[in-house]
């Protein structure tokens, strides 16, 4: 019975999280257009873009890129069905990692100066997720004593209530890994510029394609994850992904873009204050706490 | 529609134009005109584009420019000419390092002429370049399918 779900919960996350993962960007980009007073693209646009991707002519910067681009999305896929199927998010987490590692690979076959820089961003960028997604990981592990994500939901109360600090750490993780300003360093999204599109830039055509899927199941994992810290009180959940989504645009629409090294060190400071802190006091209270 | 005419990507590059066009393109992105609407996004970049858009009557400066971009651009693909320079070299026509409107390097396939060109138009123009683009992309995979059959032979 548990296997079965399991295999149901992983075939739903791979059909319906790049459905929702591109109407929440489609929804996006019309949000994102009201606010700068424009009417903005409907709100299937990001389908019909990866569907015309789809179609174009191939055209390579190197042979190779094909098996990179597509390692990553079924990477950044398996991870996804892994986390839904309530495995273990240790697996998830270095699972993500590698999928990232064929997109930066992707990017370094290029003899293109652009795909290069971005490709070190991107690295940048990952290096700064990895620590966040360990102590989320850690945090779960002090709460419910487990890393399988299923016993979250054997947990009393939702596990929020002892980790808020990894939700908001979370955050701004998600302001990262969406390319959204002011972290937008490896590359950026829609109508944005960065480096001409830095990690993306040489891709094209269907290689473009499976990266933007790729970067829908990313988006969805990342939202599971925090979804998942309310396990039992869904409402909150979705009153969460609300305000998350709202602040998500505002601060992209109002923040420009910082450098790199700025990048490293307010993620990396956020993660140490909200995130370590959390798990510390976790920690010294554990016998009152739990 | 299919969705290559509802995503069409453009890429502006300016051969040697006095900016007037330029700006105009840029306006037809503003608020006010917001060419979005139709999924419209100025990429920058070749290997993302579907239209290309060039403005000014092209020198001995950017012709290897200008040819290197649209070899990189894959198919299916629309040059527009934006401007009457582009179109056809306006007044700079006979000066002697003006090669006289960007067919003369590259195969135009949307002319959209004014001195600088309204918006109205240049969005009339790219209008028009997505009917090609749809049309490109339909003998595109008129020829794939050609291929596969007289491989199967």
């Amino acid at each position: 019975m548990n296997i079965m779900m399991a295999i149901i919960g992983a075939v739903a996350f791979l059909v319906f999280a790049p459905l929702i993962g591109g109407l929440l960007m489609g929804c996006d980009r019309v949000f994102t257009a009201r606010m700068q007073s424009r009417v903005g693209p409907p709100i299937l646009q990001p389908f019909y873009d990866v569907v015309k991707l789809w179609h174009k002519e191939k055209a390579f910067s190197s042979p190779v890129e094909t098996i990179f681009t597509t390692a990553y999305l079924v990477l950044v896929a398996f991870s996804g069905a892994m986390l839904a199927t309530g495995g273990n998010i240790l697996l998830v987490v270095f699972s993500l990692t590698l999928a990232h590692t064929f997109l930066i690979l992707a990017a370094y076959s290029a003899n293109a100066p652009f795909s290069h820089i971005g490709a070190e961003r991107e690295l940048i960028s990952v290096m700064i997720m990895e620590p966040a997604l360990i102590l989320y990981a850690a945090g779960i592990f002090m709460v419910t004593g487990s890393f399988m994500l299923i016993d979250v939901f054997r947990m009393g109360v939702p596990v929020i209530v002892y980790i808020p600090g990894i939700l908001l750490m979370m955050f701004s993780i998600l302001l990262l890994r969406l390319r959204k300003s002011p972290f937008d360093i490896s590359t950026s999204e829609h109508a944005h510029q960065e480096l001409v599109k830095g990690v993306t830039s040489s891709l094209s055509g269907k290689n473009l394609a499976k990266v933007e899927v790729a970067h829908w199941y990313e988006a969805m994992i990342l939202i599971a994850l925090m979804i998942l810290l309310f396990s039992q009180v869904y409402i909150a959940a979705v009153l969460m992904l609300l305000v998350v989504f709202f602040l998500v645009l505002i601060i992209d629409n109002v923040f420009p873009r910082v450098t790199w090294q700025t990048t490293v060190k307010r993620i990396w400071i956020t993660t140490l204050i909200l995130g370590v802190v959390n798990i510390v006091i976790l920690g010294i209270f554990e016998g009152v706490l739990l | 529609m299919t969705s290559t005419g509802k995503s069409p990507w453009i890429l502006h590059y300016n051969a040697s134009s006095c900016n007037g066009c330029d700006i105009e393109i840029l306006a037809a992105l503003t608020p006010v005109y917001d060419v979005e609407r139709f999924g419209i996004i100025n990429t920058g970049n070749p290997a993302h584009t579907d239209i290309f858009l060039v403005t000014g009557g092209v020198n001995e400066q950017n012709k290897a420019v200008l040819k290197n971009l649209y070899d990189q651009i894959p198919e299916p693909k629309v040059v527009v000419a934006v401007g009457i320079c582009a179109s056809s070299g306006g007044v700079f026509r006979d000066c002697y390092n003006i090669s006289g409107g960007v067919d003369t390097i590259i195969p135009v396939d949307v002319y959209v002429p004014g001195c600088s060109v309204r918006p109205e138009a240049l969005i009339e123009g790219i209008v028009k370049a997505i009917g090609i683009l749809e049309e490109k992309r339909l003998q595109l995979a008129m020829k794939k399918e050609r291929n596969v059959l007289e491989a199967g032979k």
